[in-house]
């Protein structure tokens, strides 16, 4: 359950929140103007800031901040920079790549000395890979910008710190960069004070803001900013501004003891924290400080001399403050950089650190020989966990007498040797915390009731509480690992829980998936969601589960928490019930209490909105205690079956040997040379991975089943396939392999066969949803109907293993249509995105109808998580070894990047051309002219083509020549190349749309595929220029006032793009004929393809209906625009789907983004939705007068 | 001519009033419902499959997805002031009362008790002026027996009648096994109305999908027939005011309902079919035959063909059975 956002003036003695929210309530305050982009992990500040002036907060002033999203984080920056020039308070968030972004800004702000902050969650940058997570290479990629740079460590620091660089800014008129740890940090949920109107408000120096203000630009005091300067002035005036920065660090120090004063937490530009005397010191930014300082104490109470160096203040990096930071004892330091400067002599804090000795020493203030032993180490790239055991190995280290001058610490360094040996054993936490860890499902609201609990003990009590959430890379059957701690004093362990007190295990698959019983601490609790008595739940445990619960000496209790959801009417949401079991068994507060406490927090998340979820949540928490069983280990023995293996032993060594661990959760423990040294990765592994999500699978009736191939078409995951084969291929068939007559005029007598892959499919039920025919003994049962997946599991994996062993049919033999194109192989298959997915549907068609010979640039968001989101791809590869291509440049500049693969592509097959045309007397004039010469229409050429290309490469082979080989290397060019470029209405309509835009002009054979959502999906349905008008999204509260940009349109005008607008659940046929003439045509394509999605707000299974709705509402208008036809007297637009024929509302009352509005502001839901209903009559009449013939010539 | 009239307690000008529909959703029609001189307005049903389902389900959309993916926690705005599909009907139970002078019967629909009964206490707070309880049920599991059946539905009108200071009347279908006996115990529970008689909606078949599709049929005056039976069996003997819904199209049909005990003659199908003008023209007849027939006023007929009054009060009863059986001609 989510709790609703507490307004941001309200300010209790004490909150349980997390950084963000910390964060985003101080600059809500203190900020007249927010301008924002989404982008992970700093995306909930912006959300937060959104809702609260949505709903009418207020700042400091009283007025409610205006909240304006921009396209992109460039956008962002420009709109800043015009708002700090306009004399007004402004602020956003951003991270990574958008960091990067904003950067040319920055240097103007700072050149301009303009007030300003910019909150960090710092992530890693994309470099061999993506990553989400945190580290500080985004804000070491700022650090020359002229910006000030201030580090929080924990949830606490980043809220006071926040306010301190909003005071300081104003008064030192250097921008701040204010950052923290994405995910880490950010994403931590811990107590805090919270910090008051009247703190903020007496932090603020008056002065200073009437000072920015009274800097603005304004027509009734006209000046000139931004100017150009010539080589005679512009050294001197760039230096003018040094006085700002030589005098910031004393303002600063000022504000922060101003900060002390009002709030007694008192902080200074360098914090040390450890022994007064000590010898050994770290030195450390962000989060790691406080792992790092726990060990100090840990050590020094064990009589050793160590400490911590906080840095805070990064930039200005103030040398005399650093060196009076540390204590003089000091005889060796370890700087631990996160962040990787390749060939640098060190990384950047280490040199920040090298230079203040050097000068302290040419300074005079420090004895050339009092100079401590310095030595760098890198740590915690990507979120990689820093622990005390990390830690104690730095202090270790720095103890011996040549200790390594360059190290990383937390991975196995094989290749490089750089690595620290550290004890993973080691577990320096205190005894008197209580700790605990849930595997959960994504859908169960395990971490909402975990969110919940901290909240309960958090307030309840006068205990110190910790969350952290680990979250699944797939979105479909995402599993959640919720670590918590609880103790009397503040909890300061911002790693993740390595022995846990309770554990609970919330689906009983996952101790087959993964190490869960490896966070268990000897004697823990451990408690398991599982049918059945308690010998049947033994005796069902796999033996190594049996035998790590026997030798830790676990404390078993068992609850069927579905039975108790099913029957309290919750579904599949066992998160109360869960939540009860474990204050009943872990004891932080007496059960009774507790049991208040959760249904207090029910009643105060549903309890407004009706009675029913209360009712029956109360039903599940009442039930829960009386299902909760004890399993004695008295007498018991390890009988169980051996876990199953994480992926099949047939998978290629790689597979087995690295995928499988970050399958099962121990990717930390792979070393670097498992690793490929450029982020190149091998293609079609998500085959391996069985993940068993369906409860019910489809199963087919073959007497039913008039084989029109449109479940096949539909299914997001690939997991349901048809074949037709000669009748003796049934051989070998299986007892249970189903096959009927192939039902086909041109091919009779074959066999045909409809098979699910039962370990794959996600029970999304699209298949059966669209499955048009019906048993006529019983209507209600369909061609394929679902049933329950254990029963047939071991069955149909082996029908299915029978089945893709079947010959494929022949590629060249299959007609453009539905029934053809799902004959041909999928070669993207099994994706970890969303059950019943809008997207993938369309990669899965584009992959089988082109994938042996494309190439995909795919822009960042949803497509390319579950198309390149470590462990597996879903990017597969045929018979032949060929398959599509892929690859994600970056967000923004998706177009332009596979515009570069297609200008790539067109020099190879020249330079192939030419070198084959050169080599024509050696090779064979007729072979040469017939390769050059070749269509490559279609299926059949492309073939020929192909064969073609091998006698080429036999014939080259004989050849010792240099333009031989060169031609081997690339004889392949010679056969057409797909281009693909593929992303979302995010990149299409936002932050991409200018490289876009350009690329529509280029002429270029590229096609272009927008998976429109109508939202920024993959970070959490903000709006986009896609959204359409009426629809709340994020960053739309309100509901958007102005309709849907018709990038089909602007495409259209011009007149060179081929362009369709289409959607597979409408009209599958017009689908496929847009995408085989966009790839046909020689120049840019773009198809625009209806995409449901979750953000919609409905169940997924409806998605074919809604997308249908989408069409006869005319909200959708289905249409192609071919710039060949007019070459035949025919209007290059075609409208596929006819004029408005039901009313808007009968699809739009099916979404909650929709009805959401109507039932919040019914009186602006109502005149959107008339506007929309004018905006669509009128865009349906514009199209068709495009599309109408001209009238003949008299 | 003095029509009036009093149901659940509430003194109106005559018995004639819109029957629950969606014809009252908009606020023109009432208006013009009103104009034609309705003494009343029934609000048509909140279901109780809507309120539970559109909790369930705000909630479902909301949350199946929350906190499952590091990018993003959630995929739809929190709204702190969202309200579900059944505030929009206590919304307008405000619009009407602000629109019109008449009494606004609000109607709740629902067989099983459970959270949704809450939605009683609000529409009263939301200002109805009545309550219509519609126990609409269609008693298809062959393990309850009647006696069960009943016994939900008196738990039902006990939670309603509980909570409410509002009259309550309870919309009942004909299919009682004892409706006299049902009647009673519904009159011992304090209910001030009994509304005669739902009308189950008769899905047809759809021969090209093999589809059943829901159908609705507009009443016709021949199914007021069974309703004036029960209404002058039921009149005298419970306390709670009747109301008669089903099969009045003209004011001959109203002044049966009437005289056979109807303090309220709901109208539905006709004022689909004729649109709410068609009120004032049934009430204008109803006018003119009072007039013409030397009445004084409508009370003075008011249950007066009812079983205890009529002349022939067998012919309500089994041997007008006998009697029609008899009379039948091949």
């Amino acid at each position: 359950m989510t709790a609703p956002t507490a307004p941001p003036s309200a300010s209790p003695a004490r909150a349980i929140i997390d950084a963000n929210e910390a964060v985003a309530s101080v600059a809500f305050r203190l900020n007249e103007a927010f301008a924002i982009y989404p982008i992970t992990p700093s995306s909930p500040m912006a959300e937060l800031v959104d809702e609260w002036a949505a709903a009418g907060g207020t700042n400091l002033w009283g007025d409610v901040p205006e909240v304006v999203q921009m396209q992109s984080e460039a956008g962002v920056a420009g709109a800043l920079h015009g708002i700090l020039q306009g004399g007004v308070l402004t602020s956003s968030f951003t991270a990574s790549q958008g960091l990067l972004l904003m950067i040319p800004n920055l240097y103007k702000i700072a050149g301009e000395l303009t007030p300003f902050v910019l909150h960090i969650t710092a992530r890693t940058l994309a470099t061999h890979a993506l990553s989400i997570f945190g580290d500080h290479s985004d804000v070491m990629a700022c650090r020359q910008t002229g910006c000030a740079l201030l580090a929080s460590n924990s949830a606490q620091e980043a809220q006071d710190l926040a306010a301190v660089a909003h005071a300081a800014t104003l008064e030192t008129r250097l921008p701040f960069l204010h950052f923290f740890d994405g995910f880490r940090t950010s994403h931590e949920i811990n107590r805090i004070e919270p910090l008051d109107d009247a703190t903020l408000a007496a932090l603020l120096d008056e002065a200073a803001l009437q000072a920015f203000r009274s800097r603005r630009l304004t027509p009734d005091a006209p000046v000139l900013r931004g100017t150009a300067q010539n080589p005679d002035v512009f050294f001197q005036a760039r230096e003018a501004a040094n006085p700002f920065y030589d005098q910031a660090p004393a303002l600063i120090e000022s504000v922060m003891e101003r900060f002390a004063s009002l709030t007694g937490r008192r902080y200074r530009l360098f914090d040390y924290e450890g022994h007064p005397e000590a010898d050994r010191v770290v030195v450390v930014m962000g989060s790691a400080a406080e792992t790092a300082a726990e060990t100090a104490a840990w050590l020094n109470r064990n009589g050793e001399k160590t400490g911590v160096l906080k840095v805070r203040l990064y930039r200005p990096f103030v040398i005399d403050r650093f060196l009076d930071a540390l204590p003089a004892t000091t005889r060796s330091i370890a700087v631990l950089d996160r962040t990787k400067e390749p060939g640098a002599p060190a990384d950047p804090l280490f040199l920040d650190v090298a230079a203040a000795f050097e000068e302290a020493v040419a300074d005079g203030r420090l004895e050339a020989g009092a100079r401590p032993k310095l030595i760098a180490g890198r740590y915690g790239l990507g979120s990689k966990d820093f622990t005390p055991a990390m830690a104690l190995a730095v202090f270790r280290e720095l103890s011996r007498s040549q200790p390594r001058r360059r190290f990383t610490i937390g991975i196995n360094d094989d290749v490089s040797r750089s690595s620290l040996d550290y004890d993973p054993a080691v577990d320096l936490e205190p005894a008197d915390q209580s700790r605990a860890v849930f595997f959960g499902l994504g859908s169960d609201g395990t971490v909402g009731a975990n969110k919940n609990t901290i909240k309960i003990i958090g307030e309840e009590t006068d205990l110190h509480a910790q969350g952290y959430f680990v979250y699944d890379s797939k979105k479909a059957g995402a599993v959640t690992i919720s670590h918590l701690r609880f103790g009397p004093r503040p909890i300061r362990a911002p790693y993740l829980i390595r022995e846990a007190s309770f554990l609970a295990c919330h689906h009983l698959s996952f101790l087959d998936r993964y190490e869960v019983l490896n966070y268990a601490a000897s004697g823990a609790v451990f408690l398991l969601n599982a049918p059945g008595t308690p010998d049947q739940i033994w005796n069902g445990l796999p033996a190594e589960i049996q035998d790590k619960i026997l030798k830790k000496r676990l404390k078993v209790f068992a609850i069927d928490a579905y039975k108790v959801a099913r029957e309290a009417g919750l579904g599949g949401r066992i998160n109360t019930i869960m939540q009860t079991c474990f204050f009943a068994l872990s004891g932080v507060i007496p059960p009774k209490r507790a049991i208040e406490a959760i249904k207090t927090a029910i009643d105060k998340t549903y309890g407004r909105k009706g009675q029913e979820l209360v009712r029956r949540n109360f039903a599940g928490v009442d039930q829960a205690l009386a299902g909760l069983v004890s399993i004695s280990l008295e007498g018991r023995t390890c009988g169980g079956n051996p876990l199953p293996p994480a992926v099949s032993p047939d998978a290629p060594d790689f597979v087995r040997n690295v995928t499988s661990l970050m399958l099962r959760g121990e990717g930390d423990l792979l070393p670097v040379s498992a690793f490929p040294v450029d982020g190149t990765w091998e293609t079609g592994t998500t085959r391996w991975e069985k993940r068993n999500l369906a409860d019910e699978i489809p199963v087919w009736d073959p007497d039913v089943c008039i084989q029109c191939n449109k479940c096949v078409l539909v299914c997001p995951h690939a997991a349901i396939r048809a074949k037709y084969y000669e009748p003796r291929c049934l051989e070998q068939a299986p007892e249970t392999f189903q096959s009927t007559d192939f039902r086909s005029r041109e091919q009779p007598g074959l066999r045909y066969t409809l098979q699910v892959a039962p370990e794959d499919c996600t029970g999304c039920t699209l298949c059966v949803q669209v499955c048009p025919a019906k048993n006529k003994a019983q209507p209600r049962l369909k061609a394929i109907n679902m049933e329950p997946q254990p029963p047939l599991r071991l069955a149909e994996r082996a029908n299915y293993a029978f089945f893709l062993d079947l010959p494929q049919p022949d590629r060249k033999t299959q007609k453009p249509d539905v029934k053809g194109s799902q004959f041909l192989t999928p070669l993207f298959e099994y994706s970890g995105a969303c059950a019943g997915c809008g997207e993938t549907p369309y990669l899965k068609l584009l992959s089988q109808l082109f994938g042996d010979r494309s190439v995909i640039a795919n822009a960042t968001g949803c497509s390319s998580i579950y198309g390149g989101n470590l462990p597996t791809t879903p990017y597969g590869k045929d018979a032949f070894g060929r398959g599509p291509a892929w690859s994600n440049s970056l967000f923004e500049d998706n177009a332009e990047f596979g515009y570069g693969l297609r200008l790539a592509y067109d020099r190879l097959e020249a330079s192939a051309r030419r070198q084959l045309a050169g080599l024509a007397p050696i090779l064979g004039d007729q072979l040469v002219g017939a390769i050059l010469g070749a269509a490559q229409a279609g299926e059949t050429d492309i073939a020929a083509q192909r064969a073609r290309i091998e006698v080429l490469r036999g014939r080259l082979q004989g050849l010792d020549t240099a333009d031989a080989a060169r031609l081997t290397l690339l004889a392949d060019h010679l056969v057409r190349k797909s281009v693909w470029i593929v992303g979302g209405d995010g990149w299409a309509y936002d932050i991409g749309f200018g490289g876009l835009d350009h690329v529509f002009t280029s002429g270029r054979n590229v096609n272009i595929l927008v998976l429109d959502t109508e939202v920024y999906s993959n970070t959490g349905g903000q709006r986009s220029k896609a959204t359409p008008m009426g629809a709340i999204a994020k960053f739309s509260m309100a509901g958007k006032d102005v309709p849907k940009k018709d990038l089909a349109l602007m495409a259209m005008n011009y007149g060179c793009v081929y362009v369709a607008r289409i959607a597979f659940g409408a009209r599958d046929a017009q689908t496929i004929n847009a995408f085989v003439e966009a790839e046909s045509y020689p120049g840019v394509s773009l198809i625009i393809a209806y995409s449901h999605c979750i953000a919609h707000g409905y169940h997924l299974s409806h998605g074919l209906e809604q997308q249908k709705l989408a069409v006869d509402t005319g909200y959708w208008p289905l249409m192609r625009f071919d710039p060949r036809r007019p070459a035949s007297g025919k209007p290059a637009l075609v409208m596929d789907s006819p004029p408005p024929k039901i009313d808007l509302a009968d699809y739009t009352r099916n979404e909650l983004r929709y009805t959401a509005l109507e039932k919040s502001n019914p009186d602006r839901a109502r005149d959107l939705r008339e506007q929309s209903r004018i905006w669509i009559r009128q865009r349906y009449d514009a199209y068709r007068a495009l599309a109408t013939p001209p009238p003949a010539a008299p | 001519m003095d029509l009036a009239t009093t149901y659940l307690g509430l003194p109106l000008k005559h018995p004639l009033m819109p029957g629950a529909s969606p014809l009252v959703d908009d606020l023109d029609v009432v208006r013009r419902l009103e104009d034609a001189g309705a003494s009343a307005i029934v609000m048509h049903s909140l279901f109780e499959e809507q309120i539970v389902k559109d909790e369930l389900a705000a909630a479902f959309h909301r949350e199946s997805h929350e906190e499952s993916f590091a990018e993003a926690t959630s995929y739809l705005p929190w709204q702190e002031d969202f309200a579900l599909g059944p505030d929009q009907y206590l919304e307008q139970i405000r619009r009407l009362k602000e629109a019109v002078a008449i009494p606004v019967i609000a109607s709740l629909n629902g067989t099983r008790p459970g959270g949704w009964l809450d939605y009683a206490r609000l529409i009263e707070k939301a200002g109805a002026d009545a309550l219509e309880l519609n126990l609409y049920l269609l008693a298809m599991d062959a393990t309850e027996s009647s006696e069960e059946v009943e016994q939900r539905s008196l738990e039902i009108v006990r939670e309603v009648t509980r909570n409410v200071k509002i009259p309550v009347a309870v919309k009942l279908s004909a299919f009682y096994t004892s409706l006299s006996y049902f009647a009673t115990e519904l009159d011992a529970l304090g209910v001030r109305g009994l509304v005669l008689f739902n009308r189950f909606y008769q899905p047809d078949i759809d021969l090209e999908n093999l589809e059943v599709k829901p159908h609705l049929e507009l009443s016709t005056s021949s199914e007021l027939l069974l309703r004036l039976r029960w209404l002058a069996i039921l009149h005298g003997r419970v306390r709670a005011s009747l109301a008669v819904t089903g099969g009045v199209h003209t004011a001959r049909d109203a002044i049966k309902a009437v005289m056979c005990g109807a303090s309220a003659v709901q109208m539905t199908s006709a004022l689909l079919h004729h649109g709410p003008g068609h009120l004032a023209k049934v009430l204008t007849d109803l006018t003119t035959w009072l007039e013409v027939n030397e009445y004084d006023s409508l009370r003075q007929m008011q249950g007066s063909m009812s079983l205890a009054h009529c002349p022939d009060p067998s012919a309500f009863e089994r041997t007008n059975y006998l009697r029609t059986l008899q009379l039948w001609k091949v």
